[in-house]
């Protein structure tokens, strides 16, 4: 299930979501949801490693060098800290499901994953103090298409609610 | 020695998290030298594969827009031959030629990036190599940068890399034509001197400086200019006669006289 995920949403990103250039630059990056949906209970190394191959899959796509790579690997290594801040101490309970929490709490959750993701991208993708304005610019707009789009794919293929 | 293996075991989530991380860092920094990494680009096998067979099926639903263009390209260069005085005759000997032109055409295009690369259908296999320049029929598009054996990545002139040498239209005023990454259908010419007549307007082409573009290819028209910092020179806005977000057909253009202007100016540079 995972491996299904994680190719297929290498595809969306590449032949969809890196060509949209919605408004000439926002390109949303919905393959941060593999790491929204992964199970909490898995090996955190695995995790880590997951995220950064995932990353690189999406660079040897897009001529970013490993710019997606470290971004990825980055949130892949703060997700638990992202998760104790958002759920409290709950989510280290065996019962803990992500989809028995509030529609708030998964929303916190993934936009702070979003928001750490791609300050560090544009960051380093941009690389210089000067263009401050242009990495919030890119930061805000990018961000917020990319939430809005992954809203979108946890209710339609996200599990539902019992 | 315990202290050591302990000390692994404690952190090895944080240490498996730095490693990763120096070694993206490491790719990334390496891509910021000239030319970057031979096998982390677009032109790879995979992503090759993966990029023609979608352009593939894609390719047909702008069929119809691709022939006009190519029929008013057509048409302007037979207006220009036609209206050429009688040309003396040519002796066709190929030999002779200072460029040779190979078609391509684009699998991958990309222009919000501050560094965009754009991949192309054409590589080794067909005689394509680095630093061969790409231009459209509107205008400029980039320079060969990589190639695999069956796909090029090109250095799009909307690279914060990018610097071609450029000049006022009819004139012999030249300059280095770069991109601040913010608009993508805005270039920068820099280093024009300040006592030169600017109209907004004016045509930008490619100048004579460079070994990889032929002379007079259309890049834009002057859309604002203003001095820079040291107020000597100009820094001028060109907006690109190139539709950046619609490309499909490319030409590559390799100079045949390349190799040895090259020779000849690092005769001169070892010389100095």
């Amino acid at each position: 299930m995972n491996t299904l995920r994680f190719l297929l949403l290498i595809l969306v990103q590449v032949l969809v979501f890196n060509r949209l250039n919605f408004f000439g630059f926002i390109n949303p990056m919905v393959y941060i949801l593999f790491l929204y949906w992964y199970p909490i209970k898995e090996k955190r190394n695995l995790f880590i490693t997951l995220g950064f191959l995932l990353g690189f899959a999406i660079d040897l796509f897009s001529d970013t060098m490993a710019l997606h790579a470290a971004s990825a690997l980055t949130i892949a290594y703060m997700r638990p800290a992202i998760m104790r801040f958002v759920f409290g101490v709950n989510y280290e309970f065996q019962s803990f499901k992500l989809s028995n929490s509030t529609r708030i709490q998964q929303f916190t959750f993934l936009a702070l994953l979003v928001i750490v993701h791609h300050t560090i991208f544009f960051t380093l993708e941009i690389f210089s103090v000067s263009n401050m304005l242009l990495i919030l610019k890119k930061v805000v707009f990018n961000g917020m298409a990319t939430l809005i789009l992954c809203m979108l794919f946890i209710s339609l293929f996200g599990v539902s609610r019992e | 020695m315990q202290q050591i293996i302990n000390f692994i075991v404690r952190y090895k989530t944080a240490l498996l998290y730095l490693l990763l991380l120096v070694i993206s860092l490491a790719f990334t920094a390496q891509s910021h030298s000239y030319h970057r990494s031979r096998f982390f680009n677009s032109a790879n096998w995979i992503s090759g594969t993966l990029y023609s067979t979608s352009e593939d099926i894609t390719s047909y639903f702008d069929l119809e827009e691709e022939n006009k263009k190519l029929v008013e390209e057509n048409k302007r260069l037979r207006k220009q031959l036609f209206n050429q005085p009688a040309a003396t005759p040519l002796t066709l000997d190929t030999t002779a030629l200072d460029y040779e032109v190979q078609t391509a055409e684009i699998v991958k295009n990309s222009y919000a990036n501050p560094d965009n690369y754009i991949t192309i259908n054409k590589g080794a296999k067909q005689g394509v190599r680095q630093d061969m320049g790409v231009i459209t029929s509107n205008g400029i598009l980039g320079i060969v940068e990589h190639t695999s054996n069956n796909y090029a990545a090109v250095q799009s002139i909307l690279n914060s890399k990018s610097t071609i040498n450029a000049k006022i239209k009819n004139t012999n005023y030249f300059g280095s034509l770069v991109w601040n990454g913010k608009k993508y259908n805005v270039v920068q010419l820099e280093d024009i001197p300040r006592l030169v007549p600017l109209i907004v307007g004016d045509t930008i082409v490619t100048g004579a400086m460079s070994s990889i573009f032929p002379e007079n290819i259309p890049i834009g028209v002057i859309q604002k200019y203003g001095l820079n910092e040291s107020q000597s020179f100009y820094s001028i806005d060109v907006a690109l006669f190139n539709d950046m977000t619609n490309l499909k057909h490319v030409y590559i253009i390799h100079n045949t006289n390349r190799q040895e202007i090259q020779e000849l100016e690092a005769k001169i540079s070892d010389d100095q």
